[in-house]
């Protein structure tokens, strides 16, 4: 058979190409080669026409030139005289801020709606599809403004909470929830505190290993050791003890009401538009991952749980050493492409002015210096090295995770 | 072959840079419309009323040149552009030129290659403050909220304005002027910050507007005005002697009213005869018909009635002429002579 | 012992006993009730709390909605009816209502057009949504993009119409030639399309436009939830062919092919929308031919276009993945070539596979939509964040418009995903 197929040496015609499937794939592949080339070569000769006709260049120099502008929240020392690579800067961060905390609460409501939606309470189990479905089939960006427009009018003003004989008082006399944001106070740390968070990191390394310690017991003797107790006071006590030892070196800054006549000053402050974007995307995300959690844990059979109640397991544990793992197979992924589809759509924090990337690089900079192409790369560049190292890790997980086959 | 439909690409894409260059005036002579780049909407400057007609004070430009050009102050296509696209629609070429209340400063002359063709608004970015705050001075705003409206210079001037002073302060900036609005009226900021116009016309809108102070202090110079692309010194030529005209009209006293039977004949004063085509031939130089300003006058005014009918004293928005008055009068409104 | 039963037994029923009714409290309204509200105490206790929050909810809302004016000018004047007390100001959807739904620029005398096309809409979409209709109802569906087209954008009749000649004279040639090589009638389709069309571009005379049955309506003056629509459907549309070519493309073994596939949907789903729409807004008008002056609208489709058909790929690869080795196999031992395999065996029951997620993928698309208020185009949103805002009559009404907005994409999303449970169920049974 073989030799058939072998052509005799010396006959190669050029209708070979296209009817040989020895030659036919290199030459689809050449013509698709040549009309990738032509067509980037066409585009790039249409922007430098372009840009030659507008007498524009393409330049990078304006991010070490001053931003001028302030940002509201900021992770790291920023002012109108740092560069715009800076407020570049600034903006990655407050991406990932309000990515990685979205990401939590969204998995917590979700977890919680999807759970509860399995309830065999007929109340709960309808209004979280009433949840579900509403939360699932309105644009994110509407429920984004809506929740900011909510947060702006129902909230009280931040005036409310100064003076000395202010209209509202201080929660437990350190928080403040205004239209503004949210105020708490923040940890001071005086000598000796280094010996407390010492103490702390500790005691979660001594959790971990005396949950070790009780496992291997475990699966040695079959003696069972409670871990739930011994580890809440594992990590309590040994810390409060070298809390009052250490002369109680942590204190709290808690917002002045009088320092200022307009805001609280002092404290955290966590600004309304971030708490607007991160409720936002956590309670629409949270409404799609709940469908995967509920799908997960149906995916699990049934049989399973009847097998591990007829070898005599509690129902505490079925959930934990029967039916979670598997379901888990099912969620994570979903999940991880939801965490995917949080991160890029912090990039709709320009709707309601939170410092992000999209409105610092893609917005402010871009409207100040005119440099749009620049920009918009700059920012495509970034959310895809985000993307890709989310991606990357999912793959990795799967890999570990896949049902080992034999 | 592949290789020959390329070039053929190439060539053709070389062809059509050496089409578009010939020139902003034919081309919008050709298509019968003008492209005019516009705001989303500032009441007052630019926005659409119920039936969808733009109307407004940077309107009126457009639809002057418009009429200059083409002879029909309708011809003209708006095109609403927001602060990051609008140097994009206008450096390719999506619009001939750009009444966006956008400041003339140096770097966007210089560095991003556009021609300001004269000014029609003298603003200044301002403060409003609830009166209720007692505040008397934007220099004891030290710690304030700040709502910006975001996409203009304003970001930039408030940082300068806050920096000189050394006194802290919270920018929020938000995207539309409507949202700023909310904001402000719910106590989310302290006060409020954009060109003083803009100011006044917003507090217009407000159900109470005398709660409100605008604040003694300008604290920047907000030149604004049309601008089309560098390096099309004809066009540039239409959109600012267009521009000149409404002022002079104004100065000279030609209004929509009587400049009817100002240009059927030549008439005392040569300037107005200049202007007006019946005398000389200023339309010709242009590249334009001799009656271009009449017709351009005859859109919606001259710059005065304009002023009136979009944000004078005698709307909601009411502002007063101020640095906007002729130059006779002690404003800074001058035009070049028609000479 | 006796055999006799009597003996045995003391007494001995001879006859049933009357069926009772269950006892009342495993029975009716208190069974259900106890079942399903009250099971546990920990049950009942999640119960009180839902109802508590279910009736703050509803005594919030309720008055509000119920208390609505409808037919006042402006909000001053809502206020002043209202005089305190609580009550929505529906009045600026009552005046406003055509300008949500089809933007500030349409031509109001014209409205019955994207109405028609909405109607036509349907007729166009059951063939392909529901299977069991008659097949040649196809026809309407593949007429629909040209009518609509010439119905929403009006002018000369000639340009959907050449549209579709170069449609029709492309299928013809694919039909011609497929027999003796797919590539031969695909591309053969192409470039007799392409020559239709340019024989139409000559014949079309440049001012056919001005008197024109419909009058022309630029894509500029489109807005509204007519534009979210529109650009829903035209995207997903388009982007179900190029989807499906970049997932076969993708698991194609030419390696370049299938890096250049890989490349393009990492990219496409590496980037949130906004930035791409960034691009169509900012920066494609770079790419263009100089004075091409492709206008937004089309600029926009390409982008959204890219990004959904990038996601449909990944669907599609999902649905290649899931077919059985077996099916490609035996398309190879039957001795079909590629094209014949991925056409005859392949691509029908992977595309089956498939609907679903693209279902999925068209509803996310469809609220994406919205995001293009963010650059200036009036869609919904961007007519409620603009010009009706933004007007002096209507300055402060948030709940109102964004209510209404919510309820319209919802209306439209959830129809679309009971669509797709509906068929998933379908879909299921058919394969058992």
């Amino acid at each position: 058979m073989t030799t058939l197929t072998d052509p005799p040496a010396g006959t190669f015609r050029l209708s070979m190409l296209l009817n040989d499937t020895r030659y036919r794939s290199l030459t689809f592949q050449a013509i698709a080669l040549l009309v990738l080339i032509a067509a980037i070569v066409f585009l790039a000769n249409n922007l430098m026409t372009n840009l030659r006709t507008a007498g524009l260049n393409i330049s990078y120099e304006f991010l070490g030139s001053p931003a001028g502008y302030d940002i509201n929240q900021t992770l790291i020392a920023y002012d109108s005289q740092s560069t715009n690579m800076r407020a570049a800067w600034v903006g990655i961060l407050n991406t990932m801020l309000v990515a990685v905390l979205a990401c939590a609460t969204a998995t917590v409501f979700g977890v919680i709606a999807g759970v509860l939606r399995l309830s065999n309470n007929w109340l709960v189990r309808k209004l979280m599809a009433v949840y579900v479905e509403i939360f699932r089939n309105i644009p994110v960006l509407i429920w984004i403004i809506i929740i900011f427009t909510i947060m702006t009018a129902v909230m009280p003003g931040a005036r409310d909470y100064l003076g000395a004989e202010p209209k509202t008082e201080l929660l437990f006399g350190m928080f403040a929830f205004t239209n503004r944001g949210v105020y708490a106070p923040a940890p001071v740390w005086n000598d000796g505190s280094g010996l407390v968070i010492a103490v702390f990191v500790l005691s979660i390394i001594g959790i971990f290993a005396y949950r070790r310690y009780a496992r291997n017991l475990l699966y040695a003797t079959g003696k069972l050791l409670p871990t739930g107790w011994p580890s809440l006071a594992l990590l309590i006590v040994p810390v409060v003890l070298a809390f009052f030892i250490m002369g109680q070196p942590i204190g709290l800054d808690s917002p002045d009401v009088l320092a200022n006549r307009f805001n609280l000053k002092g404290g955290i402050q966590i600004g309304a538009p971030l708490i607007a974007l991160w409720f936002a995307l956590s309670i629409y995300t949270g409404a799609f991952i709940a469908e995967n959690v509920r799908a997960g844990i149906q995916a699990v059979s049934k049989g399973q749980t009847e097998a591990a109640a007829a070898l005599g397991l509690r129902s505490g544990r079925i959930m934990n050493l029967v039916v979670l793992p598997q379901a888990l197979r099912v969620i994570i992924p979903p999940l991880i492409s939801n965490y995917l589809n949080i991160t890029k759509n912090t990039s709709l924090a320009i709707a309601v002015g939170y410092a992000d990337i999209t409105a610092t690089l893609g917005g402010i900079t871009l409207n100040q210096t005119g440099r749009a192409i620049e920009c918009v790369l700059l920012l495509m560049l970034f959310y895809l090295v985000i993307s890709l190292s989310i991606s990357a890790l999912m793959n990795v997980y799967n890999n570990a995770m896949k049902l080992k086959e034999r | 072959m592949k290789k020959t439909v390329f070039l053929g690409a190439l060539t053709v894409a070389g062809l059509a840079a050496g089409a578009a260059a010939a020139g902003t005036l034919d081309d919008v002579k050709a298509r019968g419309k003008l492209n005019c780049g516009v705001t989303t909407g500032l009441v007052g400057f630019a926005a659409p009323d119920a039936n969808g007609e733009w109307n407004g004070f940077d309107v009126a430009v457009c639809r002057a040149v418009a009429a200059a050009v083409l002879g029909d102050p309708a011809a003209v296509e708006f095109v609403p552009t927001t602060g990051k696209t609008r140097f994009t629609a206008l450096a390719s070429g999506e619009i001939d030129m750009l009444a966006r209340n956008t400041t003339w400063t140096f770097s966007r002359d210089v560095d991003l290659k556009f021609t300001f063709v004269g000014v029609n608004y003298y603003d200044g970015q301002g403060f409003m403050a609830p009166k209720a705050l007692g505040v008397s001075s934007a220099k004891e705003l030290d710690g304030a909220t700040v709502c910006i409206q975001t996409g203009t210079t304003t970001e930039l001037n408030l940082a300068d304005f806050f920096r000189a002073n050394n006194i802290s302060y919270q920018p929020v900036p938000i995207e539309t002027n409507a949202e700023a609005q909310q904001q402000y009226l719910a106590g989310a900021c302290d006060v409020f910050t954009t060109d003083a116009s803009g100011l006044a016309a917003t507090r217009a809108t407000f159900e109470a507007p005398g709660d409100h102070v605008l604040l003694p202090e300008i604290v920047s110079k907000e030149p604004l005005g049309p601008l089309v692309r560098h390096g099309d010194d004809e066009w540039g030529d239409v959109v600012r002697w267009t521009l000149n005209a409404l002022i002079t009209a104004e100065e000279l006293g030609v209004t929509s009213a009587n400049i009817g039977e100002m240009s059927a004949a030549a008439g005392g004063n040569p300037e107005i005869n200049r202007l007006l085509g019946t005398e000389g031939n200023l339309g010709e130089m242009l590249g334009l018909s001799a009656d271009w300003a009449t017709k351009a006058i005859s859109a919606s005014g001259n710059y005065g009635e304009i002023f009136e009918k979009n944000i004078g004293e005698s709307t909601p928005i009411g502002l007063a002429r101020g640095l906007n008055a002729q130059w006779t009068n002690g404003g800074l409104i001058y035009s070049p002579p028609f000479r | 012992m006796s055999d006799k039963r009597a003996d045995s037994v003391a007494f001995v029923r001879d006859t049933f006993i009357a069926e009772q009714p269950a006892p009342s409290s495993a029975t009716g309204v208190v069974k259900w009730l106890q079942d399903n509200l009250f099971a546990t105490w920990a049950n009942g206790l999640l119960t009180i709390v839902s109802l508590y929050v279910v009736y703050l909810l509803l005594t919030a809302t309720m008055p509000w909605i119920f208390n609505g004016i409808w037919n006042t000018e402006s909000l001053a004047q809502c206020r002043e009816v209202l005089d305190g007390s609580t009550g929505a100001c529906f009045s600026v959807l009552s005046e406003r209502w055509n300008q949500l739904l089809f933007g500030f620029k349409y031509p109001p005398d014209q409205y019955w057009r994207p109405t028609l096309a909405f109607v036509l809409m349907f007729a166009a979409l059951a063939p392909v949504l529901f299977f069991d209709l008659p097949r040649k109802l196809l026809v309407i569906t593949a007429l629909f993009p040209f009518t609509a087209y010439w119905l929403i954008w009006g002018g000369t009749i000639l340009t959907p119409l050449f549209a579709l000649a170069g449609v029709v004279v492309g299928y013809f040639v694919y039909a011609r030639f497929v027999k003796n090589s797919f590539a031969a009638g695909f591309f053969g389709a192409i470039v007799a399309a392409l020559v239709v069309w340019m024989l139409g571009g000559q014949i079309i005379p440049e001012n056919a436009n001005d008197n024109a049955l419909l009058a022309a309506v630029p894509s500029r003056d489109l807005g509204g939830f007519m534009l979210n629509m529109m650009l829903g459907l035209t995207c997903v549309s388009l982007s179900v062919p190029i989807g499906i070519a970049l997932a076969l493309g993708r698991q194609s073994n030419l390696p370049l092919i299938k890096v250049i596939c890989v490349v393009f949907i990492e990219f496409i789903r590496g980037v949130p929308l906004i930035t791409l729409l960034f691009v169509a807004n900012v920066m494609l008008a770079y790419f263009f031919p100089p004075g091409s002056g492709v206008d937004l609208f089309l600029r926009v489709v390409i982008m959204i276009t890219m990004f959904s058909a990038a996601y449909i790929a990944e669907v599609i690869r999902g649905g290649l993945a899931a077919l059985p080795k077996g099916q490609y196999e035996a398309a190879d031992s039957l001795g079909l070539d590629y094209p014949q395999a991925m056409r005859l065996i392949i691509l029908p029951q992977a595309l089956k596979i498939s609907i679903p997620g693209i279902v999925n993928v068209a509803v996310g698309l469809f609220k994406d939509t919205t995001l293009v208020s963010v650059i200036s185009m009036f869609d919904l949103v961007g007519m409620i964040r603009g010009p009706i805002l933004a007007s002096t009559e209507w300055n402060g009404v948030y709940w109102e418009l964004f209510m209404a907005a919510s309820v319209l994409f919802f209306v439209v999303c959830y129809g679309i995903s009971q669509y797709s449970q509906w068929l998933e169920r379908r879909l299921a049974t058919d394969h058992r």
